[in-house]
Protein backbone atom coordinates (compact mmCIF):
# COMPACT_ATOMS: atom_id res chain seq x y z
CA UNK A 1 0.00 0.00 0.00
CA UNK A 2 2.78 2.59 0.79
CA UNK A 3 4.69 1.13 -2.52
CA UNK A 4 1.16 2.54 -3.81
CA UNK A 5 0.60 5.72 -2.55
CA UNK A 6 4.43 6.26 -3.19
CA UNK A 7 4.52 5.62 -6.85
CA UNK A 8 0.96 7.94 -7.20
CA UNK A 9 2.68 10.86 -5.41
CA UNK A 10 5.50 10.31 -7.89
CA UNK A 11 3.81 10.54 -10.67
CA UNK A 12 1.82 13.54 -8.67
CA UNK A 13 5.22 15.66 -8.18
CA UNK A 14 6.14 14.32 -12.58
CA UNK A 15 3.00 15.74 -13.60
CA UNK A 16 3.87 19.10 -11.53
CA UNK A 17 7.38 19.75 -13.44
CA UNK A 18 6.66 22.06 -16.43
CA UNK A 19 8.57 21.11 -19.63
CA UNK A 20 11.09 24.15 -21.38
CA UNK A 21 9.18 26.39 -23.99
CA UNK A 22 10.65 29.12 -25.79
CA UNK A 23 8.81 31.83 -27.07
CA UNK A 24 9.46 31.98 -30.88
CA UNK A 25 6.89 34.80 -31.61
CA UNK A 26 4.52 37.37 -30.34
CA UNK A 27 2.09 38.42 -32.28
CA UNK A 28 -0.49 41.39 -31.29
CA UNK A 29 -3.78 41.04 -31.91
CA UNK A 30 -5.59 43.54 -30.29
CA UNK A 31 -4.95 46.18 -28.08
CA UNK A 32 -4.83 43.76 -24.78
CA UNK A 33 -4.31 40.54 -26.40
CA UNK A 34 -1.55 38.26 -27.89
CA UNK A 35 -0.58 35.80 -29.71
CA UNK A 36 2.41 33.00 -28.79
CA UNK A 37 4.01 30.36 -30.16
CA UNK A 38 6.70 28.42 -27.89
CA UNK A 39 9.07 25.74 -29.32
CA UNK A 40 10.60 23.45 -27.21
CA UNK A 41 13.88 24.83 -25.48
CA UNK A 42 15.24 21.23 -25.76
CA UNK A 43 15.57 18.40 -27.81
CA UNK A 44 12.35 16.56 -26.08
CA UNK A 45 9.36 17.99 -27.85
CA UNK A 46 6.49 19.68 -26.51
CA UNK A 47 3.39 17.16 -26.75
CA UNK A 48 0.69 17.15 -29.10
CA UNK A 49 -2.67 18.20 -27.97
CA UNK A 50 -6.22 17.87 -29.95
CA UNK A 51 -8.71 20.79 -30.50
CA UNK A 52 -9.65 22.46 -27.03
CA UNK A 53 -7.21 21.49 -24.97
CA UNK A 54 -5.28 23.92 -23.08
CA UNK A 55 -1.70 23.81 -20.87
CA UNK A 56 -0.15 25.36 -17.90
CA UNK A 57 1.77 27.92 -18.90
CA UNK A 58 4.62 29.02 -16.29
CA UNK A 59 6.28 32.67 -16.28
CA UNK A 60 9.20 31.66 -13.96
CA UNK A 61 9.29 33.63 -10.54
CA UNK A 62 5.58 34.41 -11.23
CA UNK A 63 3.20 32.14 -11.68
CA UNK A 64 1.32 29.41 -13.72
CA UNK A 65 -1.88 29.62 -15.26
CA UNK A 66 -4.15 27.66 -17.61
CA UNK A 67 -4.19 29.24 -21.50
CA UNK A 68 -5.97 27.27 -24.05
CA UNK A 69 -3.95 26.19 -27.19
CA UNK A 70 -5.18 28.00 -30.38
CA UNK A 71 -2.65 27.10 -33.01
CA UNK A 72 -2.83 23.94 -35.44
CA UNK A 73 -2.81 20.68 -34.33
CA UNK A 74 -1.33 19.70 -37.41
CA UNK A 75 2.09 22.28 -36.40
CA UNK A 76 3.91 19.65 -34.01
CA UNK A 77 7.15 21.77 -33.63
CA UNK A 78 5.36 24.44 -32.04
CA UNK A 79 2.41 25.28 -29.64
CA UNK A 80 0.77 28.07 -29.94
CA UNK A 81 -1.55 30.77 -27.60
CA UNK A 82 -3.68 33.18 -27.68
CA UNK A 83 -3.34 35.57 -24.40
CA UNK A 84 -5.69 38.33 -23.26
CA UNK A 85 -3.94 40.26 -20.79
CA UNK A 86 -6.01 41.16 -17.72
CA UNK A 87 -3.76 41.02 -14.82
CA UNK A 88 -0.23 40.89 -13.39
CA UNK A 89 0.18 36.89 -14.65
CA UNK A 90 -1.06 37.12 -18.32
CA UNK A 91 0.37 40.97 -18.78
CA UNK A 92 3.65 39.00 -17.62
CA UNK A 93 3.12 36.40 -20.13
CA UNK A 94 2.43 38.28 -22.94
CA UNK A 95 5.25 40.88 -22.15
CA UNK A 96 7.49 37.77 -22.82
CA UNK A 97 10.18 38.34 -25.58
CA UNK A 98 11.10 36.11 -28.45
CA UNK A 99 13.69 33.71 -26.73
CA UNK A 100 12.57 33.93 -23.29
CA UNK A 101 11.79 30.09 -21.63
CA UNK A 102 8.45 29.48 -20.09
CA UNK A 103 7.35 26.36 -18.39
CA UNK A 104 4.81 24.10 -20.22
CA UNK A 105 2.53 21.42 -18.76
CA UNK A 106 -0.08 19.41 -20.29
CA UNK A 107 -2.05 19.34 -22.73
CA UNK A 108 -4.84 18.95 -20.46
CA UNK A 109 -8.41 18.35 -19.95
CA UNK A 110 -11.43 17.55 -22.81
CA UNK A 111 -11.36 18.48 -26.69
CA UNK A 112 -13.98 19.03 -28.59
CA UNK A 113 -15.74 15.97 -30.11
CA UNK A 114 -14.53 16.07 -33.96
CA UNK A 115 -14.37 12.48 -34.32
CA UNK A 116 -18.46 12.58 -33.37
CA UNK A 117 -18.84 15.77 -35.13
CA UNK A 118 -17.71 13.95 -38.54
CA UNK A 119 -20.88 13.88 -41.14
CA UNK A 120 -22.70 16.38 -39.74
CA UNK A 121 -22.62 20.52 -39.90
CA UNK A 122 -20.58 22.16 -37.64
CA UNK A 123 -21.30 25.11 -35.75
CA UNK A 124 -18.94 27.07 -34.67
CA UNK A 125 -20.15 29.95 -32.12
CA UNK A 126 -17.04 32.75 -30.49
CA UNK A 127 -17.32 35.61 -28.01
CA UNK A 128 -14.46 37.63 -27.95
CA UNK A 129 -11.28 35.70 -26.81
CA UNK A 130 -13.38 32.62 -27.37
CA UNK A 131 -12.58 31.78 -30.71
CA UNK A 132 -8.78 31.06 -29.26
CA UNK A 133 -9.69 27.20 -28.25
CA UNK A 134 -12.08 26.83 -31.17
CA UNK A 135 -9.71 27.84 -33.57
CA UNK A 136 -7.75 24.41 -33.39
CA UNK A 137 -10.78 22.91 -34.17
CA UNK A 138 -11.56 24.99 -37.31
CA UNK A 139 -8.16 23.94 -38.73
CA UNK A 140 -9.11 20.43 -38.35
CA UNK A 141 -12.46 20.59 -40.09
CA UNK A 142 -10.63 22.58 -43.20
CA UNK A 143 -8.03 20.14 -43.10
CA UNK A 144 -10.50 17.10 -43.16
CA UNK A 145 -12.99 19.06 -44.78
CA UNK A 146 -14.52 15.93 -46.63
CA UNK A 147 -15.25 14.56 -43.43
CA UNK A 148 -17.71 17.05 -42.14
CA UNK A 149 -20.96 18.35 -43.59
CA UNK A 150 -21.11 23.08 -43.42
CA UNK A 151 -18.90 24.75 -41.32
CA UNK A 152 -21.25 27.43 -39.99
CA UNK A 153 -18.22 30.39 -37.92
CA UNK A 154 -20.53 32.55 -35.93
CA UNK A 155 -17.84 35.27 -34.18
CA UNK A 156 -18.84 38.30 -31.75
CA UNK A 157 -16.62 40.62 -30.04
CA UNK A 158 -17.12 44.44 -28.20
CA UNK A 159 -15.74 46.41 -31.22
CA UNK A 160 -13.90 45.86 -34.64
CA UNK A 161 -10.74 46.48 -32.88
CA UNK A 162 -11.74 43.82 -30.36
CA UNK A 163 -11.90 41.05 -33.13
CA UNK A 164 -8.95 38.24 -33.13
CA UNK A 165 -7.47 36.62 -35.99
CA UNK A 166 -9.15 39.34 -38.35
CA UNK A 167 -7.36 38.55 -41.54
CA UNK A 168 -7.94 35.09 -40.88
CA UNK A 169 -11.78 35.33 -40.61
CA UNK A 170 -11.86 36.86 -44.24
CA UNK A 171 -9.49 34.26 -45.33
CA UNK A 172 -12.09 31.74 -43.78
CA UNK A 173 -15.41 33.79 -44.93
CA UNK A 174 -13.94 33.43 -48.18
CA UNK A 175 -14.21 29.79 -48.90
CA UNK A 176 -16.52 28.35 -50.55
CA UNK A 177 -17.85 25.86 -48.37
CA UNK A 178 -18.03 27.73 -45.17
CA UNK A 179 -20.41 30.66 -43.71
CA UNK A 180 -18.23 32.98 -41.44
CA UNK A 181 -20.09 35.64 -40.03
CA UNK A 182 -18.32 37.88 -37.34
CA UNK A 183 -20.41 40.89 -35.12
CA UNK A 184 -19.32 43.71 -33.21
CA UNK A 185 -21.67 45.23 -30.07
CA UNK A 186 -20.98 48.70 -32.07
CA UNK A 187 -18.54 50.21 -34.93
CA UNK A 188 -18.01 53.29 -36.67
CA UNK A 189 -18.61 53.74 -39.78
CA UNK A 190 -15.68 52.30 -41.29
CA UNK A 191 -16.69 48.80 -39.94
CA UNK A 192 -19.38 47.71 -42.98
CA UNK A 193 -19.99 44.16 -40.94
CA UNK A 194 -22.88 43.02 -38.87
CA UNK A 195 -23.49 45.57 -35.94
CA UNK A 196 -25.10 43.91 -32.92
CA UNK A 197 -25.01 40.74 -30.35
CA UNK A 198 -23.55 37.34 -31.58
CA UNK A 199 -27.02 35.60 -30.97
CA UNK A 200 -28.47 37.98 -33.63
CA UNK A 201 -26.24 36.48 -36.35
CA UNK A 202 -28.33 33.32 -36.23
CA UNK A 203 -31.43 34.40 -38.57
CA UNK A 204 -28.79 34.51 -41.55
CA UNK A 205 -28.00 30.55 -40.87
CA UNK A 206 -30.24 27.85 -41.72
CA UNK A 207 -29.81 25.24 -38.81
CA UNK A 208 -30.57 21.70 -39.16
CA UNK A 209 -31.28 20.32 -35.91
CA UNK A 210 -30.90 16.63 -36.00
CA UNK A 211 -27.75 17.13 -37.76
CA UNK A 212 -25.62 20.03 -36.39
CA UNK A 213 -23.35 19.46 -33.58
CA UNK A 214 -22.27 23.01 -31.42
CA UNK A 215 -19.20 24.07 -30.45
CA UNK A 216 -19.63 27.60 -27.86
CA UNK A 217 -17.20 29.10 -25.82
CA UNK A 218 -17.13 32.88 -24.70
CA UNK A 219 -18.28 34.20 -21.68
CA UNK A 220 -20.89 31.92 -19.39
CA UNK A 221 -23.17 35.15 -20.22
CA UNK A 222 -22.86 34.83 -23.65
CA UNK A 223 -23.16 31.07 -24.28
CA UNK A 224 -26.30 31.51 -21.93
CA UNK A 225 -28.37 33.24 -24.47
CA UNK A 226 -26.72 31.09 -27.49
CA UNK A 227 -27.60 27.64 -26.03
CA UNK A 228 -31.56 29.53 -25.66
CA UNK A 229 -31.36 30.26 -29.67
CA UNK A 230 -30.16 26.95 -30.51
CA UNK A 231 -32.67 25.09 -28.58
CA UNK A 232 -35.00 27.39 -29.86
CA UNK A 233 -34.23 26.35 -33.03
CA UNK A 234 -34.30 22.88 -32.13
CA UNK A 235 -30.86 21.62 -31.28
CA UNK A 236 -30.47 19.03 -28.76
CA UNK A 237 -28.82 19.27 -25.48
CA UNK A 238 -26.35 16.57 -26.44
CA UNK A 239 -25.35 18.14 -29.41
CA UNK A 240 -24.59 21.44 -27.77
CA UNK A 241 -20.89 21.16 -26.49
CA UNK A 242 -19.12 24.01 -24.12
CA UNK A 243 -15.84 25.21 -23.06
CA UNK A 244 -16.00 26.51 -19.41
CA UNK A 245 -13.25 28.39 -17.54
CA UNK A 246 -12.76 28.51 -13.59
CA UNK A 247 -10.06 29.49 -11.48
CA UNK A 248 -7.49 26.18 -11.66
CA UNK A 249 -4.18 25.98 -9.97
CA UNK A 250 -2.90 22.50 -10.56
CA UNK A 251 -4.77 21.26 -13.85
CA UNK A 252 -4.75 17.39 -12.95
CA UNK A 253 -7.50 17.41 -10.78
CA UNK A 254 -5.87 17.41 -7.77
CA UNK A 255 -6.11 20.46 -6.05
CA UNK A 256 -10.03 21.25 -6.37
CA UNK A 257 -9.35 24.98 -7.50
CA UNK A 258 -11.60 24.94 -10.41
CA UNK A 259 -15.03 22.19 -9.07
CA UNK A 260 -18.06 22.87 -10.44
CA UNK A 261 -20.11 20.95 -9.29
CA UNK A 262 -19.12 17.15 -9.13
CA UNK A 263 -16.83 18.07 -11.93
CA UNK A 264 -13.18 19.57 -11.68
CA UNK A 265 -13.15 21.79 -15.00
CA UNK A 266 -9.19 21.13 -15.44
CA UNK A 267 -10.06 17.15 -16.17
CA UNK A 268 -13.13 16.38 -16.89
CA UNK A 269 -13.95 19.34 -18.56
CA UNK A 270 -13.10 22.46 -19.62
CA UNK A 271 -14.96 21.23 -22.55
CA UNK A 272 -18.93 19.68 -21.81
CA UNK A 273 -21.73 18.21 -23.25
CA UNK A 274 -24.27 20.82 -22.35
CA UNK A 275 -26.66 18.22 -21.27
CA UNK A 276 -24.12 16.77 -18.71
CA UNK A 277 -24.04 20.00 -16.99
CA UNK A 278 -26.89 22.09 -17.63
CA UNK A 279 -28.28 21.59 -13.88
CA UNK A 280 -24.72 23.77 -12.94
CA UNK A 281 -24.78 25.83 -15.63
CA UNK A 282 -25.66 29.39 -14.70
CA UNK A 283 -26.00 28.74 -11.37
CA UNK A 284 -24.67 31.97 -9.12
CA UNK A 285 -22.89 29.74 -6.62
CA UNK A 286 -20.78 28.29 -9.15
CA UNK B 1 -43.58 44.75 -59.79
CA UNK B 2 -46.49 43.55 -59.99
CA UNK B 3 -49.22 43.25 -57.69
CA UNK B 4 -48.95 39.38 -57.62
CA UNK B 5 -45.31 39.66 -57.44
CA UNK B 6 -45.56 42.09 -54.36
CA UNK B 7 -48.69 39.67 -53.16
CA UNK B 8 -45.91 36.52 -53.00
CA UNK B 9 -43.35 38.39 -52.17
CA UNK B 10 -45.04 39.67 -48.87
CA UNK B 11 -46.50 35.83 -48.54
CA UNK B 12 -42.73 35.12 -48.23
CA UNK B 13 -41.25 37.31 -46.21
CA UNK B 14 -40.47 36.56 -42.51
CA UNK B 15 -41.89 39.42 -41.04
CA UNK B 16 -45.22 38.40 -42.29
CA UNK B 17 -44.96 34.93 -41.37
CA UNK B 18 -48.93 33.93 -39.97
CA UNK B 19 -50.10 36.44 -41.44
CA UNK B 20 -53.91 35.75 -43.08
CA UNK B 21 -53.84 35.81 -46.76
CA UNK B 22 -56.57 38.90 -46.91
CA UNK B 23 -54.10 40.58 -44.48
CA UNK B 24 -51.07 40.04 -46.89
CA UNK B 25 -53.66 41.51 -49.71
CA UNK B 26 -53.97 44.31 -48.13
CA UNK B 27 -50.42 45.38 -47.14
CA UNK B 28 -49.92 44.30 -50.93
CA UNK B 29 -52.06 47.25 -51.87
CA UNK B 30 -50.72 49.55 -50.05
CA UNK B 31 -46.97 48.92 -50.71
CA UNK B 32 -44.19 50.22 -53.14
CA UNK B 33 -41.26 49.17 -54.24
CA UNK B 34 -37.87 51.08 -53.76
CA UNK B 35 -34.27 51.07 -53.75
CA UNK B 36 -31.83 53.09 -52.31
CA UNK B 37 -27.73 53.23 -53.34
CA UNK B 38 -24.79 52.17 -51.15
CA UNK B 39 -24.25 54.70 -49.01
CA UNK B 40 -27.54 56.28 -48.91
CA UNK B 41 -29.29 57.83 -45.94
CA UNK B 42 -32.58 56.08 -46.02
CA UNK B 43 -33.78 58.75 -43.19
CA UNK B 44 -32.25 60.94 -39.75
CA UNK B 45 -32.11 60.94 -36.48
CA UNK B 46 -35.24 63.33 -35.80
CA UNK B 47 -36.97 63.01 -38.98
CA UNK B 48 -40.90 62.24 -38.34
CA UNK B 49 -42.06 58.99 -38.82
CA UNK B 50 -42.87 58.15 -42.23
CA UNK B 51 -42.16 54.97 -44.16
CA UNK B 52 -42.13 51.55 -42.89
CA UNK B 53 -39.98 49.45 -44.98
CA UNK B 54 -39.47 45.18 -45.39
CA UNK B 55 -36.15 44.30 -46.77
CA UNK B 56 -35.73 42.27 -49.70
CA UNK B 57 -31.68 42.83 -50.47
CA UNK B 58 -28.83 44.64 -48.84
CA UNK B 59 -28.50 45.71 -45.47
CA UNK B 60 -28.84 48.60 -43.48
CA UNK B 61 -27.02 50.61 -40.10
CA UNK B 62 -28.59 52.08 -37.48
CA UNK B 63 -26.38 54.96 -36.52
CA UNK B 64 -26.29 57.41 -33.67
CA UNK B 65 -24.42 61.01 -34.92
CA UNK B 66 -22.52 62.38 -31.93
CA UNK B 67 -19.92 65.24 -32.40
CA UNK B 68 -17.52 63.92 -33.58
CA UNK B 69 -18.25 60.40 -34.70
CA UNK B 70 -21.12 57.94 -35.77
CA UNK B 71 -21.62 55.03 -33.92
CA UNK B 72 -23.14 52.04 -35.83
CA UNK B 73 -25.55 50.38 -33.07
CA UNK B 74 -27.07 47.89 -35.30
CA UNK B 75 -27.49 46.25 -39.25
CA UNK B 76 -30.54 44.86 -40.71
CA UNK B 77 -30.71 42.81 -43.43
CA UNK B 78 -33.15 40.58 -45.95
CA UNK B 79 -35.74 39.53 -43.86
CA UNK B 80 -36.18 41.97 -41.29
CA UNK B 81 -38.62 45.49 -41.43
CA UNK B 82 -36.99 49.02 -40.69
CA UNK B 83 -38.70 51.78 -39.68
CA UNK B 84 -41.66 50.18 -36.83
CA UNK B 85 -41.72 53.76 -35.61
CA UNK B 86 -43.54 54.92 -38.21
CA UNK B 87 -46.40 52.70 -37.37
CA UNK B 88 -47.00 55.05 -34.04
CA UNK B 89 -48.67 58.19 -33.98
CA UNK B 90 -47.14 60.70 -35.90
CA UNK B 91 -45.73 62.78 -33.34
CA UNK B 92 -43.03 59.84 -33.01
CA UNK B 93 -39.59 60.83 -34.19
CA UNK B 94 -36.73 58.66 -35.85
CA UNK B 95 -34.16 57.67 -32.86
CA UNK B 96 -31.55 56.71 -35.28
CA UNK B 97 -30.39 57.34 -38.54
CA UNK B 98 -30.77 54.83 -41.10
CA UNK B 99 -27.97 54.02 -43.67
CA UNK B 100 -27.97 51.36 -46.65
CA UNK B 101 -24.17 49.95 -46.62
CA UNK B 102 -24.87 48.46 -49.88
CA UNK B 103 -27.72 48.28 -52.76
CA UNK B 104 -31.01 48.10 -50.92
CA UNK B 105 -34.47 46.75 -52.56
CA UNK B 106 -37.83 47.04 -50.11
CA UNK B 107 -41.06 47.20 -50.42
CA UNK B 108 -42.15 50.44 -48.56
CA UNK B 109 -45.54 51.20 -46.84
CA UNK B 110 -46.53 54.64 -45.55
CA UNK B 111 -47.31 54.99 -42.10
CA UNK B 112 -50.47 56.73 -42.46
CA UNK B 113 -51.99 54.57 -44.40
CA UNK B 114 -50.70 51.31 -41.94
CA UNK B 115 -52.21 53.22 -38.73
CA UNK B 116 -55.42 54.02 -41.00
CA UNK B 117 -55.66 50.66 -42.09
CA UNK B 118 -54.93 49.21 -38.45
CA UNK B 119 -57.99 51.63 -37.06
CA UNK B 120 -60.46 50.37 -39.80
CA UNK B 121 -59.74 46.58 -39.55
CA UNK B 122 -58.82 45.57 -35.70
CA UNK B 123 -57.59 42.05 -36.76
CA UNK B 124 -55.20 43.39 -39.27
CA UNK B 125 -54.20 46.07 -37.02
CA UNK B 126 -54.10 42.72 -34.48
CA UNK B 127 -51.87 40.98 -36.61
CA UNK B 128 -49.47 43.87 -37.47
CA UNK B 129 -48.82 45.06 -34.15
CA UNK B 130 -48.02 41.70 -32.64
CA UNK B 131 -45.52 41.37 -35.44
CA UNK B 132 -43.80 44.98 -34.79
CA UNK B 133 -44.20 44.22 -30.78
CA UNK B 134 -42.13 40.66 -31.67
CA UNK B 135 -39.22 42.72 -33.47
CA UNK B 136 -39.56 45.22 -30.52
CA UNK B 137 -39.08 42.61 -28.24
CA UNK B 138 -36.54 41.07 -29.79
CA UNK B 139 -34.40 44.45 -29.88
CA UNK B 140 -35.25 45.24 -26.49
CA UNK B 141 -33.38 41.63 -25.81
CA UNK B 142 -30.92 42.74 -28.11
CA UNK B 143 -30.17 45.87 -26.72
CA UNK B 144 -30.08 44.10 -22.92
CA UNK B 145 -27.85 41.85 -23.97
CA UNK B 146 -25.46 44.43 -25.45
CA UNK B 147 -25.57 46.37 -22.40
CA UNK B 148 -24.69 43.16 -20.43
CA UNK B 149 -21.23 43.91 -22.25
CA UNK B 150 -20.67 40.29 -22.79
CA UNK B 151 -17.43 39.68 -23.92
CA UNK B 152 -15.83 41.91 -21.54
CA UNK B 153 -15.93 39.36 -18.69
CA UNK B 154 -12.29 38.33 -17.87
CA UNK B 155 -10.81 35.43 -16.31
CA UNK B 156 -7.61 33.18 -16.15
CA UNK B 157 -8.20 31.00 -18.75
CA UNK B 158 -8.22 32.59 -22.26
Amino acid sequence: MAVIEAEQERGLANAMVPALGRVAQVKKETSDTFTLAVEPASAEPLAGFQPGQFSMLYVFGAGELPISISGDPQERSRLVYTVRSVGKLTQLLVSRKPGDVIGVRGPYGTHWPLKAARGKDVLIVAGGIGLAPLRPAIYHILRHRADYGRLIVLYGARSPRDLIYRRQIEEWARLPDAQVLATVDYGGVAWHGHVGVVTGLFRYVRLQPFHTVALICGPEIMMRYVIWELETRGLQPGDLHISLERNMKCGIGFCGHCQYGPNFLCKDGPIFPYHEIRSWFGKYEL
Amino acid sequence: MTIENVTDTLREHPFLQGFRPDHIDKLAAMASEVRFGKNELIFHEGDESSFFYLLLSGSVALEVPTPGRTVRVATLGHGEELGWSSILPSTHVKQFQARSLEEVRALGFDGERLRHACEEDYSFGYALLRAVLQVVASRLQATRIQLLDIYSPVSSKA
